[in-house]
């Protein structure tokens, strides 16, 4: 036997193990440190600096995604970041920019507008300092939605829900409910628009858009109350016999302790409020949590397998926060290389010290556990519900489900 | 034991005239598999829900007597606090979806009862054994196929352990093979676990011979009677082919399966070897009259669908491969196969709603997706799986005069075709208070508004019961007299075979099988009828023509 090949196998499950349910990383180390990238893009201005941020964001998506349809949703996110780039340029050239500059591109029609919208500029000079300002700006966000997009891509929703505590799970229900609303409204367009083609309409164009909106709606609500339906039919709200003591007790803790927290904040925001601001917020917070801990007494609800949060969501949520932390204390020692400056324009240089500690947040890429082979893209013939045709086997949908929003119903009579 | 109890109930929704099911009084006993069956709108989907306490806690309606499950007040007792003893399995499964993964949506129904862990992971393993789900447990649910949910929507309501199972219609948008696997496992259910199952299902002839009992209500209003399923199948509406076939041989008991019916039937198998089979399967003499009046264009010549090593591909995935099909005019053709396998891409593709990627697609002298809507109606007409998607306005008055404004026909061609395949609907009914027949007749007569000379239909008998889809058989028939040349994707065997002329089959978006009717579905075991299947060898299709030759026979001697 070669001892060349078993070496790589040995190795690469040391350091990340095929993902099964069990060993699956909480969600919440996920977004963790997406939200640590997320902060270090915040902190900073320069180009080269974000770039590698998204950089090794979407590596590690490419390293770590698996086929999941949430996980499809990276894509939109970083073309949604393009377009926010795109936006950003377009005002600061037709609006002007404040930022002062010398390097003339181009001068635009300026549009003479009235006294009272003074300081307002439609058109005029577009430079390049104003230019390049707010590119940077533009990129900058472009980063903070691309860090929240991997966060999307590698950790599923519904996860995440279970690990909500008990006493918001029903909140959190009702809004991944919400979010797999959208794509299946986004099909129904689809479809309805298709099927104007065959009463022979034109299938595009705003109007077609307009006209399908109502069946549209319509097709939504059945749809959202056959599931509700549904899920009373298997016990979704159930909830436990709660002694009213504890029941007042768990309304006056939160209640009280939201007041808490607002009293709190508004005493750090305020000058003279500084001394009593944090305790208040302290034990505001507390109440909050010890009602929620009461409320969720409430529910009966039992965890089917949930996501533990083991050594490598530590690994993978600490290399998140590291990055942010690190980001976070350049900028209070040498701030000029993170935010390059525009007036006079110069090119930005890439700090070493702070690219390093971005380099940490691609930790995850071999900690995390690989999702499995067998995960790869299935084919879309076996994916019923996917905006297809009007005429695609949409499982059936049928007007059973509407029993409730009918006024009068005749039914048909054998002959 | 009694399992369900209804003691006199009647329930009677709002701004009706009567009520919808009276006069139920009856029970169901612990381990039955008991078939809900008649005409569509007798109430069988309202009597399914006051099994579960849908009906009335959700749906509204006033429900009178009383219904008890396993003891349990459905009156007092919330669908939520029933979710321990009944599992409800709706008409469309991805509507009874609450997570993403087969695994989760197992575990959802015991996490809502509070099972502790240990008893959830242990009834997860065993339900995706029972139904053999192991291999797609971390696979999302939308990724599966559509006999796949629909076992995982039955495996997410057995997880906590029901004693009653309750399923609207679980069979009628599977392919025949998808169909067997449910029923598979719903017998397994019966048999190892006692579980009582209360089922409704059009599709007699795949569910009949599992039923223990046969809930029959026959006409809206009447009230059920339970039974033992020979009995009320010689009295029920709606029936089976093998149930007709036994009918015609004066069976007693009638049979219920194809094995039975073999038996019992010899006698008719010998007065039949003596009958010449008719050529031509599923022409029947003297086909109805109705119809949009000859076709625009079916004066040509030519076929009226040419298609020619077509290629479509969808995303990444080749939808349909090396496809070839001519349809003359007049010609009837059913496209089978399993769900996926391309049918409703070749109809999307002849409306040109896709475009080939290479080969060619001609509709007559036409090529579909270069041809602007108002154009093609005129050449080609789709009925889509759900019909409703093709109706917008309030009213059929509305919707027939947009449909004449669209298709450029003169005031009222809509409105006469709607009183011929549809007698007796006011001009102010509102398309959604329609049954499924009756809007799909609607729909059907908004298509031939435009005298297209080739008209396709995506599953038209879905949700159908036996005396819609004979008059939707009549319909195409005449059509098909008149030059229409008919295309429809369907699962339905028997539809095939009493309406098709040729049966082309798809597998994997490649045409297996091209052929006569009688020939194709002959050799197959899972396309061929039951009335195939008893009289095989003979080549007999459908009880219709089988009571037409008899007919025929002792008319020359008599």
């Amino acid at each position: 036997m070669a001892d060349a090949a078993p070496l790589p196998r040995v190795r690469r499950r040391r350091v990340a193990p095929q993902a099964h349910r069990s060993n699956a990383l909480h969600p919440g180390a996920w977004w963790l440190w997406a939200l640590g990238l997320a902060t270090a893009a915040s902190r900073t201005t320069n180009p080269l600096l974000i770039g590698l941020l998204i950089g090794v964001a979407g590596y590690v998506v490419a390293a770590r995604r698996t086929s999941a349809p949430w996980a499809r949703s990276y894509g939109a996110f970083v073309k949604l970041a393009l377009v926010v780039i795109g936006i950003r340029l377009v005002f600061a050239i037709v609006l002007g920019s404040p930022i002062p500059g010398t390097h003339l591109i181009v001068t635009l029609p300026e549009v003479p507008l009235p006294d009272w919208a003074q300081g307002v500029r439609i058109g005029g000079r577009v430079t390049a300092e104003g230019v390049v300002f707010a590119l940077y700006d533009g990129v900058r966000l472009a980063g903070l939605l691309i860090c929240l997009g991997a966060a999307n891509a590698l950790a599923s929703p519904a996860r995440l829900l279970k690990s909500l505590p008990g006493a918001l799970y029903e909140v959190g229900v009702a809004v991944v409910v919400a979010m797999t609303f959208a794509p299946n409204l986004i099909a129904d367009v689809q479809r309805l628009r298709s099927a104007r083609r065959l009463r022979g309409r034109p299938d595009r164009g705003v109007r077609g858009l307009l006209q399908v909106g109502l069946p549209v709606l319509e097709g939504a609500l059945e749809r959202s109350v056959a599931l509700a339906a549904a899920m009373d039919a298997r016990g979704f709200g159930r909830t436990a016999a709660v002694p009213a003591r504890v029941r007042r007790t768990t309304a006056v803790l939160t209640l009280g302790g939201l007041m808490g927290v607002c009293a709190g904040t508004y005493g750090l925001l305020t000058a003279d409020g500084t001394t009593y601001g944090l305790p208040v917020l302290g034990i505001g917070t507390a109440a909050a949590l010890g009602g929620l801990w009461l409320g969720g007494r409430r529910s009966v609800r039992t965890r089917y397998r949930p996501d533990r949060w083991g050594w490598r969501a530590w690994l993978v949520a600490g290399s998140g926060a590291a990055v942010a932390a690190l980001m976070i204390a350049a900028n209070s020692g040498d701030a000029g290389a993170l935010h390059p400056g525009v007036v006079p324009l110069i090119a930005p240089e890439l700090p070493l010290l702070p690219a390093a500690a971005v380099l940490i947040g691609l930790l995850p890429a071999f900690v995390a556990p690989v999702p499995p082979p067998a995960e790869a893209p299935v084919r879309e013939r076996h994916r019923p519900r996917t905006p297809r045709t009007p005429c695609t086997p949409r499982v059936p949908r049928t007007s059973r489900t509407s029993r409730t929003s009918r006024t009068s119903r005749t039914e048909e009579n054998p002959s | 034991m009694t399992m369900i109890r209804f003691e006199d109930v009647s329930v009677r929704y709002e701004g009706t005239a009567g009520p919808t099911v009276r006069g139920v009084d009856l029970s169901v006993p612990e381990g039955e598999l008991v078939l809900l069956v008649g005409p569509s709108g007798v109430g069988k989907s309202t009597l399914l829900g006051t099994v579960s306490g849908l009906v009335p806690h959700f749906t509204g309606g006033t429900l009178r007597g009383r219904v008890t499950v396993a003891g349990r007040d459905t009156r007092t007792h919330k669908p939520r606090e029933l979710a321990d003893v009944v599992g409800t399995v709706g008409q469309d499964p991805l509507a009874h979806f609450v997570t993403d993964t087969v695994e989760d949506e197992l575990a959802y129904g015991m996490e809502s009862l509070g099972l502790a862990p240990d008893v959830m992971r242990r009834r997860v393993e065993e339900t995706l054994d029972l139904l053999g789900l192991a291999d797609l447990r971390d696979r999302p649910i939308s990724t599966l196929s559509g006999g796949q949910q629909q076992r995982v929507a039955i495996g997410s309501v057995l997880t906590p352990h029901p004693r009653v199972l309750v399923l609207d219609e679980p069979t009628s948008a599977l392919d025949p093979a998808a169909a067997e696997e449910v029923l598979a496992v719903l017998q397994r259910l019966v048999h190892d676990l006692g579980t009582t199952v209360l089922m409704a299902e059009h599709r007699l002839e795949r569910v009949v011979q599992y039923a223990d009992q046969v809930l029959l209500i026959a006409a809206p209003g009447e009230p059920p009677v339970l039974g033992d399923p020979a009995a009320l199948m010689a009295v029920s509406p709606v029936y089976p082919p093998v149930v007709d076939l036994g009918r015609l041989a004066g069976a007693d008991p009638l049979p219920l399966t194809v094995r039975d019916a073999r038996r019992r039937t010899a006698g008719l198998r010998e007065r039949l070897a003596r009958v010449e089979v008719p050529a031509g399967a599923g022409v029947p003499p003297g086909s109805g009259g109705v119809g949009a009046g000859a076709p625009a264009g079916a004066d040509g010549a030519g076929p009226a669908v040419r298609v020619e090593r077509l290629a479509v591909r969808r995303g990444r995935v080749e939808a349909l491969r090396h496809v070839d099909l001519t349809v003359a005019p007049g010609e009837t053709v059913a496209l089978m196969g399993r769900n996926g396998a391309g049918k409703s891409t070749l109809l999307s593709t002849l409306v040109g709603l896709l475009a080939p990627a290479s080969g060619s697609a001609r509709v007559g002298s036409a090529v579909p997706h270069r041809m602007p809507p108002r154009e093609l109606i005129r050449h080609v007409g789709l009925v889509p799986q759900e019909p409703r998607d093709l109706l917008y306005a309030d009213t059929v008055a509305a919707e027939c005069a947009a449909a004449d404004g669209d298709a450029d026909a003169a005031p009222g061609s809509c409105r006469a075709l709607v009183a011929e395949l549809l007698p007796g609907i006011a001009d102010d009914t509102h398309p959604r208070d329609l049954s499924e027949g009756q809007r799909l007749a609607l729909a059907l007569a908004i298509v031939l508004t435009a005298r297209p000379p080739l008209l396709l239909l995506d599953e038209p008998t879905r949700g159908l019961d036996y005396g819609a889809k004979a008059r939707l058989v009549t319909v195409l028939r005449g059509l098909a007299a008149r030059g229409h040349a008919i295309v429809l994707a369907t699962h339905d065997v028997e539809l095939a075979a009493e309406l098709a002329h040729r049966v082309v089959i798809l597998a994997d978006g490649e045409v297996v099988a091209d052929g006569p009717t009688a020939d194709v579905v002959v050799a197959s075991p899972s396309f061929a009828p039951q009335v195939t299947k008893v009289l095989a060898p003979q080549p007999w299709l459908t009880a219709t023509q089988v009571r037409g030759a008899l007919r025929a026979a002792e008319g020359e001697t008599p």
